[in-house]
């Protein structure tokens, strides 16, 4: 499966179109895209993460490179994808995909140590993420003390410190944009 | 032999064999000597080939697992042994009855429900790999075969039952409720397809799964039911299937058909989704008018222009003398005069005549049915769109999560252009430190006075604007009705437009005041653009309407002139009778020239033309405001940047912003002439499809071009019903003058087709009285009786009353909930201390503290999701007490309630990295965990 840069079969289609929210045209298109960025040279399927990072939807994006771990299945977990976890990333940011799909990714998303709860150190990453790489945007230590502060308290639940999955479901579910945000379109 | 290495296989992991388990054993394989069993077993070769195969795979599996499995939970075997006693008895009893029931069984049966084991079997043991088994090993043999009986104890299972289950699942047959399991069986694999995409899974596990379950349902769809009914069935599942596919290719079609869905994206990307979400409107808008274009088009235009009376056969049809000579002219038929005006586009072109054509088509009524139905049908879809929007967004209002949606929504993915990437990061920030600010102190009221004075003060300025333009508006309406009077030839082009033209340019420059008037009042940006859109909307609608009281009183004037035109007509009738009886009395009376014949001024024309007029002054003044405002400023900037003293990019010109809320504004008033005009104005629709066309491409292109991203960047979703809103309440209030003048005034007399009539909707009752049977028109004669119309609206009165009510119940339902979950957390949140108090292992207190939020999420997650959790749960070998006690509680309700192991995720292939991220339970620590309490249990 993943065949290079030849036409995508027609029952790899239709199962993949079962298997995500993408429709017809959004896979070809993707496989398009995919294959564009495939190394003709190598043989091997997978494309490594700096070219991903090169697509104009994730280039500007704070959260690219994360993106490419969580959706990777590479072994060394390099961030290297294969056609099929593109697809996996297409589909939980495309526009059809449920709330429930989009807040675990993002979970995953943001969760930058791979510990599976959000601790204060990860909510520093994603701050520093969500406010830039200047220093004129970054927040001081104080603020950054207060704002964590702030949103554990009103996010951990059980008051662990830490803010576990469903805890994250929890909040994310009543954001009234999270869905609308939570999109990439190729 | 296939069955020798089955055997053999099992012997190979069997720890120990029952005595019990023997002895069934051979009672089983005396009954295979049936002739039946024969052929049975011929049927079965392939499929044993296939199983033990995949056994000795998932063998390999197990033993690894079981050793891990061997030491722990020493304690639940008591408990096991128990139920395992119990369930014992159950099995005796049932195969005594299963094997007297064979006979009677199709052969089919058994191969078919061999079948089904296998790959559920599989599916069980793949569940027994990640799941862990409350039941020590030694329990193994026995409770596999409860599990033949109960055909559900997806829990737990062990590599060595399944053997055995193989075994004995060629005795016991099929029996209804079995069948019945099967049917389950199906369903649920059918569920988990569906269901298989909202999954987190990586693809390779989820083509797995697809494959497996799609292999099943290949095997036992067509297998249920008997005879006939199997027939049906099969044919049922083909169709369906059948059915799918053309759904989804539909599906796959009706996305092809979107337009512009790449340029929306393309917006998107550069400018984030408040810019975009412009543009979806606009869309949305374009498909609304296409129906309207479709209707007004489709069942009034082409009729008439078709079938009806041609042109010239007719006064109404035809341009009166006086303006022959210029009705070619470009400047008259650009004011839609001439022969513009003396064609389909205007309502006074219309027939009277009952019914046009060989079709009998009865035009009058369409006319009308077509006027009311583009009103009703935007009303259905403006509510339809404000009811879902309101659907999705759920809970928004609520406020305890103000920096959590900061700091885990805010982020727009879709955002592709660094440009606005920063200005994303920079408001970010922005909001940010502001939440920190208004958090530590909370509201500094520094001169409260001076903000509440220019607050007044703003308001008392706007409010000024307001009267102002309204009143620059009626006076330049009643001027050119002098004009109009006077004759329009005698005036140049400003005085024949002044009215479109100054309410465009009070449309364009007010908005830019009162952005000047709100720097005063010191609002919050979102609070301000909520006024400026208040203030903008008020600006509009009060042009709107004092332009309406102008027309009215136009119309009142065009009144007086008709009935003067009408006795000039009795007048001029009798002179050209005169003139043809003094010459030849017997001849037929010669009839003028449809151009000579004095012709009433036709009010309901004059306004369609009034409207569409401003229409096209409204789009031109968008349009150019577009190119000088956006474009020639943007070409300035980029170009006289190069010698100028200052930098003009980023000091004062600089590029212009998209405006989203002025633009949407601009749209929805728009249609609301749009609904206004379209009665009396057929092309209206047609008109507005066109400028909406252009402007999906010039604006698109003029947003890519030449403006930049904007600075604060609103979210989209927020708003959507505002603007929806909004919509709802400029068409009631545009439908309202169009239905005042149909209803309360009476039409003209020689032009439209409701001439002749005393009031327009009499049309209705006339085709109710010709072309229906006497006794439809009795019955709706009763039915619009005040005494039946009466009881109605109130009935409906109540209804509304009685719904309303319902609400507010369940809204306080609702609050009282929240109240409970919110001191259930309480609850919990003290359990934890104590918890943590009691336990010497911080590590422990944790464990149980994420059990309880687990329960307590349990509460209000659906089943669905428990399963998943439970699974999920089991897959890290996380021993808790939580998924002991359902599993315990599972094994004890009835077989129905336990069927469920094809909803379980088949098995995990999970690579390393994504194990840790599993709902409801910290997951590393949890493996620590296990570790050190099955050390504690040696």
């Amino acid at each position: 499966m993943g065949g290079a840069a030849s036409q995508l079969p027609k029952e790899m289609v239709s199962e993949y179109q079962e298997l995500t929210f993408l429709t017809k045209q959004e896979i070809l298109l993707a496989h398009k895209r995919f294959s564009e960025l495939q190394d003709r040279d190598s043989l091997s399927s997978r494309v490594p993460m700096e070219k991903i990072l090169t697509m104009p939807e994730l280039k500007s994006n704070p959260f690219r490179r994360r993106i490419c771990h969580v959706f990777s299945t590479s072994e060394p977990n390099d961030g290297s994808l294969t056609f099929e976890d593109f697809l996996d990333l297409l589909s939980a940011f495309s526009d059809s995909a449920t709330l429930e799909i989009k807040s675990h990714y993002a979970f995953r998303i943001f969760d930058f140590d791979d510990d599976g709860t959000l601790d204060a150190g990860d909510l520093e990453k994603l701050v520093n993420c969500l406010t830039g790489d200047t220093d004129e945007t970054r927040l001081n230590p104080e603020e950054m003390r207060q704002l964590i502060k702030n949103i554990l308290e009103e996010s951990d639940i059980d008051k662990d410190g830490t803010v576990n999955l469903s805890e994250f479901q929890h909040v994310i579910s009543r954001s009234p944009d999270f869905v609308s945000s939570f999109k990439i379109v190729l | 032999m296939p069955r020798h290495k089955l055997v053999a296989s099992e012997s190979d992991v069997s720890i120990e064999v029952d005595a019990d388990f023997t002895e069934d054993r051979v009672r089983e394989v005396k009954n295979e000597r049936n002739p039946k069993a024969k052929e049975r077993d011929t049927k079965r070769k392939l499929e044993i080939h296939k199983t033990t195969e995949q056994k000795t795979e998932n063998k390999k599996r197990k033993r690894s697992h079981s050793k891990q499995r061997g030491k722990r939970n020493i304690d639940d075997e008591d408990k096991g042994g128990e139920q395992i006693s119990k369930q014992k008895k159950n099995r005796k009893n049932k195969k005594t009855k299963k094997l007297l029931t064979e006979e009677a069984e199709g052969e089919g049966y058994i191969t078919k429900q061999k079948k089904k084991r296998r790959p559920q079997v599989d599916e069980e043991n793949a569940n027994a790999t990640k799941q862990m088994t409350p039941e020590g090993p030694p329990k193994k043999k026995k409770r596999a075969k409860v599990q033949v009986e109960s055909s559900s104890e997806s829990e737990d299972s062990s590599s060595e039952k399944e053997s055995s289950e193989e075994e004995e699942w060629k005795v016991t047959a099929l029996t209804p409720e079995e069948l019945e399991k099967l049917k389950e069986a199906v369903d649920e694999k059918k569920k988990l397809i569906t269901i298989l995409r909202g999954k987190p899974w990586p693809m390779l596990k989820k083509l797995q799964t697809l494959k497996e379950s799609h292999d099943f349902l290949e095997k036992f769809e067509g297998a249920l039911g008997k005879g006939k009914a199997k027939k049906l069935y099969a044919y049922k599942v083909m169709m369906l299937k059948r059915w799918m596919k053309f759904q989804r290719d539909f599906e796959n079609f009706k996305t092809a058909c979107i337009p512009w869905e790449m340029k929306i994206k393309d917006i998107e990307s550069h400018f984030g989704s408040s810019v975009a979400s412009y543009f979806i409107f606009l869309r949305w808008m374009y498909g609304i008018n296409m129906i309207l274009f479709g209707l007004t088009f489709g069942l009034v235009m082409v009729p008439e222009a078709l079938m009806g009376k041609p042109y010239g056969s007719m006064p109404r049809k035809t341009v009166p003398r006086a303006e022959q000579a210029s009705a070619m002219d470009f400047a008259v038929l650009w004011d839609f005069g001439g022969y513009a005006k003396y064609s389909v586009l205007f309502y006074g072109y219309y027939n009277s005549q009952r019914a046009i054509g060989w079709l009998k088509f009865r035009m009058p009524l369409s006319y009308f049915l077509v006027g009311v139905g583009t009103v009703a049908y935007s009303y259905m879809v403006v509510i339809r769109t404000m009811a879902r929007n309101a659907n999705e967004q759920g809970g928004g209002d609520d406020t305890n999560f103000n920096f959590s949606w900061k700091m885990f929504t805010s982020w727009d993915y879709l955002i592709g252009n660094p440009e606005t990437a920063d200005n994303k990061f920079a408001s970010i920030t922005t909001s940010f430190k502001e939440a920190i600010v208004e958090e530590q102190e909370s509201r500094k009221d520094d001169n409260i006075h001076l903000t509440r004075f220019f607050r007044v003060l703003a308001n008392f300025l706007v409010l000024c604007c307001l009267a102002g333009s309204g009143y620059l508006i009626y006076f330049v309406v009643r001027r050119s009705q002098k004009f109009a009077l006077e004759g329009l030839e005698n005036y140049g082009w400003w005085e024949r437009n002044e009215v479109n033209m100054v309410m465009s340019l009070l449309g364009m420059f007010c908005p830019m005041l009162f952005d000047v008037i709100s720097n005063l009042e010191n609002y919050h940006p979102r609070i301000a653009l909520q006024w400026q859109l208040g203030r903008i909307f008020a600006l509009f609608l009060g042009n709107l309407y004092t332009f309406i009281i102008a027309l009215m009183d136009e119309i009142n004037l065009k009144r007086k002139e008709e009935e003067t035109v009408k006795l000039n007509m009795t007048v001029w009738m009798a002179n050209l009778h005169n003139g043809t009886l003094a010459e030849n009395s017997t001849a037929p009376p010669i009839t003028a020239d449809p151009a000579d014949v004095p012709r009433g001024p036709c009010w309901e024309t004059m306004v369609g033309q009034e409207f569409v007029r401003l229409i096209i002054s409204d789009t031109m003044t968008t349009y150019i405001t577009l190119l000088i405002g956006d474009f020639l400023r943007a070409v300035m900037v980029r170009f006289f940047n190069y010698c100028w003293c200052w930098d003009l990019e980023y000091g004062f010109p600089s590029y212009s912003e998209f405006d989203v809320s002025g633009n949407v504004l601009g749209l929805i008033f728009n249609q609301g002439m749009i609904w206004m005009g379209a009665f009396y104005a057929p092309c209206l629709p047609a008109l507005n499809v066109l400028r909406l066309h252009v402007s999906m491409y010039l604006q698109c292109w003029a947003v890519m071009c030449c403006n930049v991203p904007q600075e604060r960047v609103f979210k989209a979703s927020g708003s959507n019903n505002f603007y929806m809103a909004m919509l709802l309440v400029i068409l009631f209030l545009s439908t309202l003058p169009a239905i005042y003048t149909i209803v309360s005034i009476p039409p003209s007399f020689d032009c439209g087709p409701f001439s002749g009539k005393n009031r327009m909707f009499d049309v209705i009752q006339e085709t109710l009285e010709m072309d229906f049977p006497a006794w439809f028109g009795k019955v709706f004669s009763y039915a619009s009786n005040p005494g039946l119309v009466l009881p109605f609206l109130l009935l409906m009165v109540l209804a509304i009353y009685y719904l309303q009510s319902t609400s507010k119940t369940y809204k306080k339902a609702n609050a009282e909930l929240k109240k409970k979950l919110q001191a259930q957390n309480e609850e919990n949140k003290k359990k934890n201390k104590r918890a943590a108090l009691k336990a010497s292992d911080p590590e422990e207190a944790r464990n149980s503290a994420s059990e309880q939020q687990w329960h307590q999420i349990n509460n209000n997650a659906s089943k669905k999701e428990m399963d998943t959790w439970g699974c999920e749960r089991g897959q890290n070998q996380h021993v808790t007490t939580c998924t002991r006690q359902s599993a315990a509680v599972k094994r004890q309700c009835g077989p129905a309630d336990l069927h469920n192991p094809s909803t379980r995720p088949p098995p995990a292939q999970r690579n390393p990295a994504t194990h840790g991220y599993l709902p409801g339970n910290p997951h590393q620590p949890s493996l620590r965990m296990q570790r050190t309490s099955s050390l504690k249990l040696q």
